[in-house]
């Protein structure tokens, strides 16, 4: 009954999810009946102030999280009663993730760095060494292979994430602030990346930011305000509160 | 897969090595305690177990019982109740090996300038054989000699040195009280008895010459003790049973009265020292044990810090796909090598104090390929043991919580 109501083509689909975590204070929601398909290909953005719930959410598609109701299909396959195990195979093969803090190892090789999701693949090193290699050239930073992460500057990293978050060819790329700590000129730079990914390779990408420049790269916008969603659809024609203000 | 975790794991440690040397300082000190201890109370068992056999086995010991003379009563084997008639008879008992008849007393031995006060022990043959004493250089006294009361002298080693020092006895002529006796012969070395003694420090001769012309025993015939050696170590009480009524019969006690002979198994008595050996080396092996559960605590120690330390590190290997297995593996492993490198270094450090020990305190230290075998055993199974509950603490972790964490 429910495959019928899944689109196969929908890499996300979220219907009536609901979040709210247990604070001393009582429940408190942080996602109250969000509804949302991506279709592959789609370069999305999600928007919204501090707490309104976009990041919630990101980590709930990552299956880094789980809604407290509601449900929630990654291409096609429903999450909610998957074990620990089965989330941490999606997270491998369909989800690349890029977060705002980079989050290199630390004491590794950018190389090692880039092949760690393939190592947990199961692919044998000599072929991670090489895909990573590979992904490394894609970004730019072939040169830079045996470097560690604190030799290189934070959009060199940021680069090196998103390597890694192409290593096993996901479906789905998942970016939270990834221009957040970087400085504009540098942070268009990745954005450029993205959109190059999104249009080469059909690859879908969701983004959160809280920047509307950052947002004007994708094709679509999601605004969330105090955990609903209040604005979906095309970017250009979003109009955000303050600008309405002037009006 | 478990190649590559290994590899994490090395990786791992190789990248904070005061940690990982920390982390295996306490299983280095457990493991080095446990051989340098085992190699110790091995040492100590072998000596002892080298002092019994050099004893010879199977033995019993028969004394004469004390005399009496006028209420004053003299300690056991005053009496000259025990001749070399009974010792025949009791070589004659179907579970007895042999039987020796000794007659002993201290005399000066002397040699052209040297002189050394030394045990004189009257013999038979069959002492040879009892004691399982080999003759190093010239021949054993026979039979003929103790008929014919020969004025000849065997050497212990010590007594060779002491009176020949580099230059061969054989065929010299030494002076026992007074009178010349020919070296025919010098006995093997044998070292210290279990109780201390130096066997090596005596002098042989024909029984027959030390009860009459050496020590002029008070009948001709009587000895001052009978070595008695079993066929084996099962018959050792039923020949105690069959010399008792033996010499019983011989010397006509009526029932119930006290014998006046006293029989005592030599090697019970060194069985005893062997255990209380054991039990020692047993005792050295616990209290180092401990130590070595120590370092595995150490371990725990270690690796719960390091579990919060990297807790950001472990999710992001969650976040790309790291399943809870794959993260318990790679903290196991890592206790596992740590461990394992902490016990190889242990087994060298033990072995080397053990013959730091045995050089410069000059006892015997065995360390056998078991101790080493079972401390590298232990150590590992401690480092699996106490590395466990880390590294399930670090595999429960949410993977959103440890990427948040700071």
């Amino acid at each position: 009954m429910a495959a019928t109501d899944t689109p196969t083509h929908a890499v996300v689909r979220v219907q009536g999810v609901h979040k709210q975590y247990e604070t001393d204070a009582g429940p408190q929601p942080v996602l109250q009946d969000v509804s949302l398909s991506v279709t592959q290909g789609e370069f999305v953005a999600l928007m919204g102030p501090s707490g309104s719930g976009k990041t919630t959410l990101m980590n709930i598609l990552g299956c880094l999280d789980t809604p407290t109701a509601g449900r929630y299909w990654l291409d096609g396959q429903d999450t909610t009663a998957l074990d620990s195990d089965r989330l941490a195979r999606l997270r491998n093969r369909f989800i690349g993730f890029v977060f705002q803090g980079f989050n290199l190892l630390a004491r590794v090789s950018l190389l090692d760095n880039v092949a760690l999701p393939l190592l947990y693949a199961g692919v044998g090193r000599a072929q991670r060494r090489a895909r990573a290699a590979q992904l490394l050239k894609r970004v730019g930073l072939e040169r830079y292979a045996d470097y560690m992460p604190n030799q290189i500057s934070g959009g060199q990293q940021q680069r090196v994430a998103i390597a890694r978050a192409l290593a096993n060819t996901p479906k789905l790329l998942l970016a939270d602030e990834p221009t957040g700590n970087l400085d504009s000129h540098t942070g268009r730079d990745i954005m450029v990346l993205f959109g190059e990914l999104n249009r080469e390779a059909q690859l879908t990408v969701i983004l959160v930011t809280h920047e509307q420049d950052i947002a004007r790269f994708a094709n679509r916008l999601v605004n969330f305000i105090d955990g609903r969603i209040a604005y979906d659809g095309p970017t250009q024609e979003y109009v955000p509160h303050s600008e309405l203000a002037h009006t | 897969m478990i190649f590559s975790l290994l590899r994490e794991a090395l990786r791992a440690m190789a990248s904070n090595r005061m940690r990982t040397f920390l982390t295996m300082l306490g299983l280095v000190i457990g493991v080095g305690a446990v051989v340098l201890m085992l190699a110790i109370g091995q040492g100590a068992q072998t000596l002892v177990k080298q002092a019994i056999e050099s004893l010879g086995s199977n033995l019993f010991i028969v004394f004469p019982g004390s005399s009496s003379a006028g209420g004053v009563r003299s300690g056991s084997g005053g009496a000259s109740t025990l001749t070399v008639f009974d010792a025949q008879a009791i070589a004659e008992l179907p579970s007895v090996a042999g039987a020796a008849p000794l007659y002993s007393g201290s005399a000066q031995v002397v040699y052209a300038g040297a002189n050394w006060n030394t045990r004189i022990t009257g013999v038979t043959p069959s002492y040879f054989e009892v004691r399982g004493w080999r003759v190093e250089q010239g021949y054993a006294l026979a039979d003929g000699d103790v008929r014919a009361m020969a004025r000849i002298a065997m050497l212990g080693q010590t007594v060779v040195r002491q009176l020949f020092g580099d230059e061969s006895p054989v065929g010299k002529t030494i002076r026992i009280k007074n009178a010349p006796y020919t070296v025919v012969g010098t006995l093997a070395a044998k070292g210290q008895s279990y109780d201390g003694n130096d066997q090596d420090d005596t002098v042989l001769v024909p029984l027959t010459t030390a009860q009459r012309k050496l020590f002029g025993a008070s009948f001709p015939d009587s000895v001052r003790y009978i070595l008695v050696q079993t066929h084996s170590d099962a018959v050792m009480e039923s020949a105690e049973r069959s010399m008792t009524a033996l010499l019983r019969e011989r010397h006509r006690l009526p029932p119930g009265t006290e014998p006046d002979f006293m029989i005592r198994n030599l090697s019970a008595a060194a069985d005893v020292q062997a255990q209380t050996t054991e039990v020692m080396s047993i005792m050295l092996g616990a209290v180092a044990s401990i130590s070595l559960v120590v370092g595995g605590i150490g371990i725990m120690n270690i690796m719960l810090v390091s579990v919060t330390e990297r807790t950001r590190e472990i999710g992001i290997r969650m976040a790309v796909g790291a399943r809870r297995t794959d993260v318990l593996l790679q903290f196991l492993l890592e206790a596992l090598v740590v461990s394992v490198l902490g016990c190889l270094i242990g087994v060298v450090l033990g072995v080397g104090c053990a013959y730091l020990v045995a050089q410069t305190a000059g006892t015997v230290v065995v360390v056998t390929l078991t101790s080493v075998l079972l401390a590298f055993l232990v150590a590992a199974a401690v480092g699996v043991f106490f590395g466990f509950y880390p590294a399930r603490k670090a595999s429960l972790l949410k993977p959103i919580e440890a990427l948040r964490y700071q």
